[in-house]
């Protein structure tokens, strides 16, 4: 597979267009989130993690917790490219018999290490798996994703104060800061800021990036394998809806599956965007 | 009187502890009361001070648990099972073999009153399918339960009591998982009882034998999965169920009996437990408040039974 960052960013786009058709045909699902993440998520499991299909058996394989859940439509997507999951059951997502479930479930999916969905919960999991990564004296490394909204549970800010206490510097955590939220942008429902401040404050290591640059995400996920003693996390700011205009607002599709005539019009100006570019 | 079920659960873990290197054990700033403090001692590499963070200790144990290691994760268990929807999540839906010990358990933990007693738990985790509930009865049975649960695969709830607790099976006895344990032999009326209010549901059926009702008593360790084929057969036999236990009688050993049976056999039958929360007091005088003690227990089965 070629990693470089043009290679990454093309099969990022390629995937917007994947992840369009997914929610099209499952008619639900959540588009902006998963739109805002997946430029993220490419270099974070094709690069950094880069596991083949048999890898999951491997206890020293490097982990990914998708701690916001709702966007697993972009993780399946990757794991179609890394090869685990054909590419054609990517649009069973979320029908019965698929094991492309609505929020990510480990127990039909094995390249699924933790199930998420319920928000909060997926940042104390990947602290567990670096705390047995320590205990096992592996180099090993988990990669856990948040959103913003995630950031007001009390949970993450339980896990935040305890993996620097544990010194679990193969934690390396990105937070895909979309703004946006259910009931409205995330700066007037429970503001985060000063993020980085607080973050600091708990001991963390903390890069602030443009998590559309594909560029800047792969120098602070290379950055942040090297920092010692601290656990990382990197705020990636990022747009929801990310590479369809209609698509890129805070609130309007954050839960909402694209229509025929959407879908068509979306995949159109991706489709456009790629070849502008090739 | 015999040991706390809580201190026979950190003796025989600190046991088993250097010999099972899979074993890790968190606490939540309570290891001197459950006596996680017992593993801790021998191997501290293994063990996990995670502070007052019951949610992020029910995570982290889950993320060990996915990743090959076998958690221990103790708390009071009000506190610990109180945080259901995590446990539903991070162990229950990835079936994360997480053993969660709950400790101080019932009324019996006496004068710290309601915000620390355990009254609803076994009733939420009832409620996850995958959840085996163990309440052991005494030091031997609660061994026991410890050794089974190091090797079991999927999540569990271990229930233990703060108070020591009296001695109901000798050295011959085999704890079997899922299995009832029949105590005393009867035909009037069967008793299933759980935990910490076996030894006097015991000695209540005796003192009533003398009144000429000969009562069946049966330990129920393992609550859920439910020894139903054995439940449903006892009713046939004895035509009376009663179940005790220092529990909410809404969802614990009671609600799981009348489930079975109202679905395979329907029978006359009296839960005795908790149906209120629990107050301040010495454990006797709230035993003796709420009508789980010897005087209380043989007057409600009296009164049923006749």
């Amino acid at each position: 597979m070629d990693l470089s960052l043009t290679a990454l960013q093309r099969s990022a786009d390629e995937m917007r267009i994947d992840i369009i058709r997914m929610l099209h045909a499952a008619a639900s699902g959540h588009p902006g989130g998963s739109l805002s993440l997946i430029d993220i998520l490419t270099a974070v499991v094709l690069k950094y993690i880069g596991r083949g299909p048999h890898n999951v058996e491997d206890p020293d394989r490097h982990r990914l917790v998708l701690s916001k859940g709702h966007g697993v439509p972009a993780l399946y997507a990757v794991l179609s490219r890394a090869g685990i999951i054909p590419h054609e059951e990517l649009i069973t997502l979320r029908k019965i018999d698929s094991r492309l479930q609505g929020h990510p479930c480990n127990m039909l999916l094995p390249a699924i290490e933790a199930p998420t969905g319920s928000l909060g919960q997926g940042l104390s999991i990947a602290q567990g798996m670096a705390m047995a990564g320590k205990l096992d004296g592996s180099s090993r490394k988990i990669y856990c994703v948040t959103g913003d909204g995630e950031m007001q549970e009390g949970q993450i800010w339980e896990s935040l104060m305890s993996a620097s206490m544990y010194k679990l510097d193969n934690l390396i955590v990105i937070l895909d800061y979309n703004k946006g939220q259910i009931d409205g942008p995330t700066n007037e429902i429970l503001n985060l800021e000063p993020l980085a401040d607080k973050l600091r404050a708990f001991n963390w290591d903390v890069q602030e990036i443009d998590g559309h640059d594909m560029e800047a995400i792969d120098g602070a996920l290379a950055r942040a394998q090297t920092c010692a003693d601290l656990p990382h996390l990197i705020i990636a700011h990022t747009i929801k809806g990310k590479g369809v205009s209609f698509m890129e607002h805070p609130t309007e599709w954050h839960g909402k599956a694209p229509n025929d005539k959407q879908a068509a019009l979306a995949i159109a100006e991706l489709e456009a965007h790629l070849n502008q570019k090739s | 009187m015999g040991k706390a079920t809580r201190v026979s659960f950190g003796e025989q873990l600190a046991e088993l502890g250097p010999t099972h290197p899979s074993i890790v054990v968190f606490d939540a700033d309570l290891s001197k009361s459950t006596q996680s403090q017992l593993f801790a001692a021998v191997c501290p590499e293994r063990f996990f001070e995670m502070g007052i963070q019951e949610q992020n200790m029910i995570g982290a144990a889950a993320g060990m648990a996915l990743s090959g290691k076998k958690p221990f994760i103790c708390s009071f268990s009000t506190f610990v099972v109180g945080r259901f929807e995590v446990i539903r999540m991070s162990i229950g839906y990835s079936q994360a073999p997480v053993t969660i010990v709950g400790t101080h358990c019932g009324v019996a933990i006496g004068e710290d009153g309601y915000s620390q007693m355990a009254l609803e738990d076994i009733a939420l985790m009832r409620t996850l399918s995958n959840m085996a509930i163990i309440q052991p009865v005494d030091d031997r049975e609660t061994r026991a339960a410890v050794r089974f649960l190091v090797d079991y695969d999927k999540p569990a709830f271990l229930r233990l009591t703060r108070q020591s607790v009296e001695d109901v099976h000798n050295d011959e006895y085999q704890f079997r998982f899922g299995k009832a344990d029949l105590l005393r032999d009867g035909s009037d009326a069967v008793v299933f009882c759980t935990g910490g209010v076996v030894y006097g549901a015991l000695q209540a059926a005796e003192e009533l034998a003398t009144e000429g009702l000969n009562l069946r008593v049966v330990n129920i360790h393992t609550i859920q999965p439910l020894d139903i084929e054995y439940v449903v057969s006892a009713a046939e036999q004895t035509k009376n169920v009663i179940t005790i236990e220092d529990h909410s009688i809404t969802g614990g050993l009671g609600g799981a009996v009348a489930e079975a049976l109202g679905e395979h056999c329907p029978t006359r039958m009296k839960r005795i437990g908790m149906s209120t929360y629990g107050r301040s007091g010495t454990p006797a005088a709230l035993y003796r408040h709420f009508g789980l003690d010897g005087e209380g227990i043989k007057r409600t089965i009296r009164e049923f039974v006749r």
